[in-house]
């Protein structure tokens, strides 16, 4: 399957940023038809690489080598017509066009070389796609298909070009496990057919399922190239991080206390006026965290809302620490001992353009000693923030650092800084780890654990099914705006996987 | 293990930097990116340019500037003659007198804009508080000066406050974008006013009803002149101010909670409430503080060396949007909007004034201001390109090095 000839070489690629070496005379080499994965935390440099690659940086040094020959790329248009084609995390896509004018755009086929040939651009789509298995309907617009489809259309759009190099960028982050598993299928057929691909990612067990080999990065360095045989997640999570690193979180027994978070019959609807949450109840106890599963899209995100007073609740009742406050405004919920980390920390949780010093006082600007009668006192807010970045441990600056000049992991602590800080008797947790490495989901993990050792209610929601089964000490499973399924103690990934989806596991 | 401290972030895509986020946002990222180099830039590209249409008339570039210059009266900086000072003294006090109404309505710009807002309205409340501020001044003759001066100014700041808060509550409540609402706003005040002054108007002059023109300010209303001649048109303490305004607005933004929530706000509004703060309470407080710096424009100017104002004024008053020329030049800082203002002030004045007595045809020269003010701002628009321009130096620098 693997000819020998490496059909791409890029030796010694260096790239700088102001203040910062991206990458570091790194080498890589893809085989033909093999599928290589890129692996490393945020920020240790394989996006930089890739997009050195594809045309869109310059490398400040070092040389590329395609098919034997050397190779530089001006610009995008280069790289694709040298047969490389890449597939970003943020598909660029119009919408309101259909699948095949997506795929065509700028190549469009033409009748007399003026009139756009319709119907040759969908049977050239069709033809693809029967050929590499990637079923999409070519009339179908863009804005109606799913997430899944909308990447083959991108896939699509890049095999048209005549791509045989492919780059996938963090290609699952945006996928159910379902359409994942589909894509590894895609990706097999397509290895068939004699492509090459290039497979970024910073998940483990991913890439121990489709690579065939994984050259790890990290801080702009290769560490290493290793083949599939022999590399499990442990020496793979090592190397991307430096040192050991604890994959499962270490969690002293449950002892729950009181019930600190209490919901009933919930109903809520979202911005189009559908109802998201279809009558959900249970509770959350000192001291214990409750883990809620699913798949994004089922009433996660209208829950959330509603128990932190950011949406309106059409029935039912939120009570925290017995009092009801299902009309209360997300300052009522902060002031009654509701913390929330958003699950997007960049839109909700932080203001970028401030200050680590202004953003911790995100809740608590106003009062004493950080305000008084209006009037704002900048050194207290500076002094609060240096005792709670030396407690939690962000790097990257001061508190007069610009949040948005801290990297993903380092915002997060901020965000958690700012919500413990406040000593919350119930902890709203929504994606906590999205978008963050390995060490700092570890940190996280950590922290979260400790919370509940302190007695606070801690309401955990998430994507990832493994995070969910790692720190819950119960599972709730969401689907379709309704609790389908209810665990405690030890439960099968399998079973969640399934409930999640919509089914439901036959009584034994 | 030691990490070591990363000042630097490598870009998530060559799109990243300025692509999302709010209008704030992104002129706070574009005040980063340039400093003070690209206001300054901005404001000397523009005067080549005009230099450059100047040529093509046939007239001296030079010339003209060096009128213009003196015009505003800024020669009396340096060390005038004894027969030039006086006309320099003049000048450069009508210079101020200028200066004061244009940071007043640059500030309204800029606060609304801190606020993630575009006040397009700055003309519509400074006539409010100009209306407002005549009104209470030609009434009442009677009363002491003290109270009536500080009635008439608290009177014209409240009521463009209001006229401004009314755009602020059509955001907050029903989504109106203040773009269109204050636009609106600005013509409803110019044909109120028109009315108001014109024939059988409320305003109208009680002397001469044939006249379509105000009544005239009492003395005792009238601010005290603090350099040069009452009876003629000396500048008046509103300058100090307009000054003082600069340092409130600094003050309001950057030491007290409503500032703060102002700018968060601005800069993120789905962050802002998800901290507990009001979107729409600030969105509202934003507009009117904005609203107050135009209409306390009005007062002054009214109070101050107008003392009247007819229905033909009315058409001819651009100070309101020359305040958002202001504020974009002066990006939206209170030193900025105070220095801008006083670029503007004299450009407006030394053109005017000083090219008429030159050799240069006075068509040309009142356009040739026209020219200048449009060119500054098409430029501070396309700031992006002054940033390519000035990054481009660097660029060609590592070229050169790389080759």
């Amino acid at each position: 399957m693997n000819s020998q000839a490496p059909v791409l070489e890029m030796r010694g690629i260096t790239k700088e940023f102001p203040g910062i070496l991206a990458n570091d005379h790194v080498d890589f080499e893809l085989l033909r038809g093999e599928v290589h994965a890129l692996l490393g935390e945020n920020g240790a440099g394989k996006s930089t690489l890739m997009n050195i690659l594809y045309g869109l940086y310059r490398a400040d040094a070092g040389e590329v080598v395609l098919r034997g020959a050397p190779a530089v790329f001006g610009s995008a248009k280069d790289a694709i017509a040298a047969g490389i084609g890449m597939v970003h995390q943020h598909f660029m896509l119009i919408p309101v066009m259909t699948v095949a004018e997506n795929i065509v755009l700028g190549h469009e086929p033409t009748r007399e070389g003026i009139v756009l040939d319709e119907a040759g651009a969908e049977e050239r789509v069709r033809d693809l796609s029967r050929r590499f298995g990637l079923a999409v309907d070519p009339s179908a617009l863009v804005s109606q298909i799913s997430v899944g489809q909308q990447q083959r259309v991108e896939i699509l759009k890049a095999l048209y070009r005549g791509a045989d190099v492919l780059i996938l960028d963090e290609p699952t982050a945006v996928l159910t496990p379902q359409e994942a598993t589909e894509l590894f299928g895609i990706i097999r057929s397509l290895q068939a057919d004699g492509k090459s691909i290039i497979f970024i990612t910073h998940k483990l067990n991913e890439v121990l399922e489709i690579a065939d080999r994984i050259t790890v990065l990290r801080r702009g360095k290769k560490i290493e190239t290793v083949p599939r045989e022999g590399a499990t997640q442990e020496s793979l999570a090592r190397a991307m991080v430096g040192r050991e690193v604890l994959l499962r979180v270490e969690k002293p027994p449950a002892q729950p206390g009181e019930t600190l978070l209490e919901v009933e019959d919930l109903h809520v609807v979202d911005d189009r006026g559908i109802e998201k949450v279809r009558g959900i109840s249970f509770s959350v106890r000192a001291g214990e965290i409750v883990g809620i599963a699913g798949v994004d899209g089922n009433g996660q995100t209208e829950l959330i809302d509603a128990i932190t007073g950011l949406r309106r609740i059409q029935r039912g009742s939120v009570r925290v620490a017995g009092r009801e406050l299902r009309h209360a405004t997300p300052r009522e919920m902060l002031d009654a001992g509701v913390g929330h980390i958003p699950e997007d920390r960049q839109r909700r949780g932080l203001v970028l353009e401030f200050s680590i010093a202004e953003n911790i006082a995100l809740h608590d600007y106003a009062k004493p000693p950080s305000a008084r009668w209006g009037w704002l006192f900048p050194g207290r807010l500076v002094e609060r923030a240096q005792t709670l970045i030396r407690q939690f441990d962000v790097r990257g600056g001061g508190p007069l650092t610009r949040a948005g000049g801290l990297s993903g992991g380092n915002q997060q602590k901020v965000v958690v800084a700012r919500e413990i800080a406040r000593d919350p008797r119930v902890l709203v947790a929504a994606q906590p780890t999205r978008g963050l490495d390995v060490g700092a989901i570890e940190y996280l993990h950590r922290r979260l654990v400790e919370e509940r050792s302190e007695g606070r209610a801690i309401l955990l929601i998430s994507l990832e099914l493994d995070e969910i089964l790692s720190l819950s000490d119960r599972i709730l499973v969401l689907y379709e705006g309704r609790i389908v399924g209810e665990h405690e103690g030890e439960v099968s990934e399998e079973q969640i996987g399934l409930e999640m989806l919509g089914g439901r596991r036959e009584a034994a | 293990m030691a990490e070591p401290a990363r000042e630097g972030r490598v870009p998530e895509s060559p799109e990243q930097a300025a692509s999302t986020g709010t209008l704030a946002a992104r002129i706070s990222l574009r005040q980063r990116s340039g400093g003070i180099v690209v206001p300054v830039l901005t404001a000397v590209v523009a005067f080549l340019i005009g230099g450059a249409v100047v040529a093509a008339t046939g007239h001296n570039p030079l010339v003209a500037y060096r009128d213009i210059f003196n015009g505003a009266g800024l020669n009396w900086f340096g060390h005038p003659t004894t027969d030039t000072a006086l006309t320099a003294s003049y000048n450069l006090s009508q210079t101020l007198l200028q200066t004061t109404t244009l940071i007043l309505t640059g500030l309204a710009v800029a606060f609304a804009f801190r606020c993630g807002m575009f006040n397009i309205g700055g003309q519509g409340q400074y006539f409010v508080g100009l209306f407002v501020a005549n009104w209470i001044g030609a009434s009442w003759a009677t009363m002491a000066a003290g109270p009536h001066i500080l009635l008439g100014i608290a009177a014209a700041t409240a009521a463009g406050a209001v006229w401004a808060g009314i755009a602020g509550f059509l955001k907050a409540t029903v989504g109106a974008h203040e773009v269109i609402s204050t636009i609106m706003l600005n013509w409803i005040a110019i044909w109120g006013g028109t009315y108001l002054f014109g024939d059988g108007g409320l305003l109208q002059n009680s002397q001469n009803k044939a006249l379509p023109i105000s009544n005239d300010v009492a003395p005792g209303a009238q601010l005290p002149v603090v350099w040069g001649d009452q009876q003629l048109q000396g500048l008046h303490v509103g300058f100090f101010v307009a000054l003082a305004a600069l340092v409130v607005f600094w003050l309001i933004l950057n030491r007290t909670t409503l500032g703060y929530e102002v700018r968060a706000v601005g800069f993120n509004p789905d962050a802002a409430a998800y901290g507990g703060i009001s979107v729409r309470k600030n969105l509202i407080s934003a507009m009117a503080i904005s609203g107050a710096f135009a209409g306390l424009a009005g007062g002054l100017d009214m109070l101050g060396y107008l003392y009247r104002y007819g229905v033909s004024d009315i058409p001819v008053s651009a100070v309101g949007f020359l305040g958002i020329a202001v504020a974009l030049l002066g990006r939206n800082t209170a030193l900025g909007v105070g220095l801008s203002a006083f670029l503007f002030g004299a450009l407006l004045f030394g053109t005017t004034h000083g090219l008429q007595s030159g050799a240069i045809d006075p068509q040309l020269a009142s356009n040739l201001t026209y020219i200048i003010q449009g060119l500054i701002v098409l430029f501070v628009g396309a700031d992006v390109l002054i940033l390519y321009l000035w990054n481009s130096r660097r660029r060609l620098r590592r070229r050169a090095a790389t080759a």
